[in-house]
């Protein structure tokens, strides 16, 4: 009984983390600009990492490779944000207004604009 | 499901490569770059390969980015527009492709026990480990001691590199070029990111060390955990400025590395044939031929580690000092 529970909990936030890294896309592709797409893609990356990782560590249990996935959870989390953090601040430094209303379809350098 | 996960990562890498030649903006094509060696190194993997997926992971992702970025400050962004011989080159590569995919057909399936390559000497390195080397991962064993002449050929090839674009690049620039090096403040009114890269490059540093010195367990060896310090040293230097990084591992040391680590593998071989053995034969370095084997890996992969991080890092300051030039 308690392993279904734990099965079927790992499965839903498996679930849920491909849901946000899904919508994270689509919001990544459909909204206008840079900061917007940032956006999208790096809050529900953070959210997915903590429901996927949170996921497998639960199909491990608590063996040597449930350490190793929660150092790579924590890495993540760390880098996840900063790198977020570094892009938007490099594109307001190097002049890009986060006006809401500016729809850029060059900020991907036009290769799938 | 892992075959559909393969394909689904192969047909990414081909959409990829696509994109990279396409784009016309570099720095695009640089980053997708980055992308498709992260798709191929996730390929490695799942061909059980993870010592190759390491190598191409750090160094395919990470360092050659960052010495492409490098090379691209000096540059222009924009790819020049050529209209001869397009034709030519097109024609070429489609007949190549043609070839190759036709050469295809006769390549036995993936995973095939009946292939050739695990019928000619693969199954003596895999039986014959235990008995000769006694160390678990066969690649290392392979790799450092039977076909040790090979990863001595390897390091040379690592250290002409470097000495190659030392040559062309690292020609000490006339006056302020070390005054702006050292005042290149690298991402100084970026707290975040220097906050985080603190915290983190002890800890790339240290995995760097345990993939060096656990390689004969698990994967790893020198080559990865080379370029794993050298990403690590690379951060430091984009966080905290070229100087910084310089002051912590100036460049008389990164040269010493170079040459030291080659010269240590070559060394290795010298010495065991001065203890009766061939060269690069190290059953003869201690009493115990196995534990003489042991031992001879262990020393031939800190000099591949040495000469590998030497070089990358030489290679991307040489790189870095340049682009201060205004």
């Amino acid at each position: 009984m308690i392993d279904f529970a734990i099965d079927a909990l790992s499965w839903i936030l498996l679930t849920l983390g491909g849901v946000c890294v899904l919508i994270g896309g689509i919001g990544a592709l459909r909204l206008p600009n840079l900061y917007t797409r940032i956006h999208a893609a790096s809050l529900t990356d953070t959210m997915a990492t903590l429901l996927i990782f949170t996921g497998i560590m639960l199909q491990a249990g608590f063996t040597l490779a449930s350490l190793k996935l929660l150092a790579i959870m924590v890495f993540l989390l760390l880098t996840g944000p900063t790198a977020t953090y570094a892009l938007a601040n490099a594109a307001l430094l190097s002049g890009l207004k986060p006006d809401a209303a500016t729809i850029t379809s060059k900020v991907t350098g036009g290769s799938n604009g | 499901m892992i075959i559909v996960f393969a394909l689904f990562l192969l047909t990414l890498l081909v959409i990829t490569a696509l994109a990279i030649v396409r784009s016309e903006n570099l720095f695009v094509s640089v980053m997708l770059l980055s992308i498709f060696s992260l798709l191929m190194a996730a390929n490695f993997f799942i061909l059980d390969a993870a010592d190759v997926a390491l190598t191409e992971a750090a160094v395919g992702a990470g360092v050659t980015t960052v010495i492409f970025l490098s090379a691209l400050a000096l540059t222009t962004e924009r790819e020049k527009q050529q209209a001869t011989a397009q034709h030519v080159a097109l024609g070429s590569v489609c007949i190549l492709a043609a070839l190759i995919i036709y050469a295809t057909f006769d390549k036995p399936r993936l995973g095939d026990p009946e292939a050739p390559v695990h019928q000619h000497v693969a199954p003596w390195y895999l039986e014959m480990t235990p008995e000769h080397i006694d160390i678990p991962n066969v690649v290392t064993a392979v790799l450092g001691s039977y076909r040790g002449y090979d990863t001595l050929g390897e390091v040379f090839v690592v250290f002409t590199a470097c000495i190659g674009v030392l040559f062309i690049l690292g020609v000490r620039p006339p006056e302020q070029s070390a005054k702006r090096t050292a005042e290149s403040g690298g991402l100084r009114h970026h707290l975040i990111p220097q906050v985080v890269g603190r915290l983190l490059i002890p800890f790339i540093i240290l995995f760097g060390l345990y993939v060096q010195f656990h390689g004969e367990y698990g994967p790893g060896g020198g080559f990865q955990a080379g370029a794993i310090i050298a990403t690590g040293v690379i951060l430091y230097a984009l966080l905290e400025g070229e100087g910084a990084a310089l002051a912590a591992i100036p460049r008389p040391v990164l040269l010493g590395l170079v040459v030291g680590g080659a010269l240590l593998f070559g060394a290795v071989g010298i010495a065991c044939m001065l203890m009766g053995g061939a060269f690069l034969d190290y059953s003869v370095l201690s009493a115990d031929p196995v534990l003489g084997q042991q031992l001879g890996i262990i020393i031939i992969e800190a000099g591949v580690g040495m000469a590998v991080c030497g070089a990358l890092l030489s290679i991307f300051h040489a790189f870095a000092a340049r682009e201060s030039q205004p």
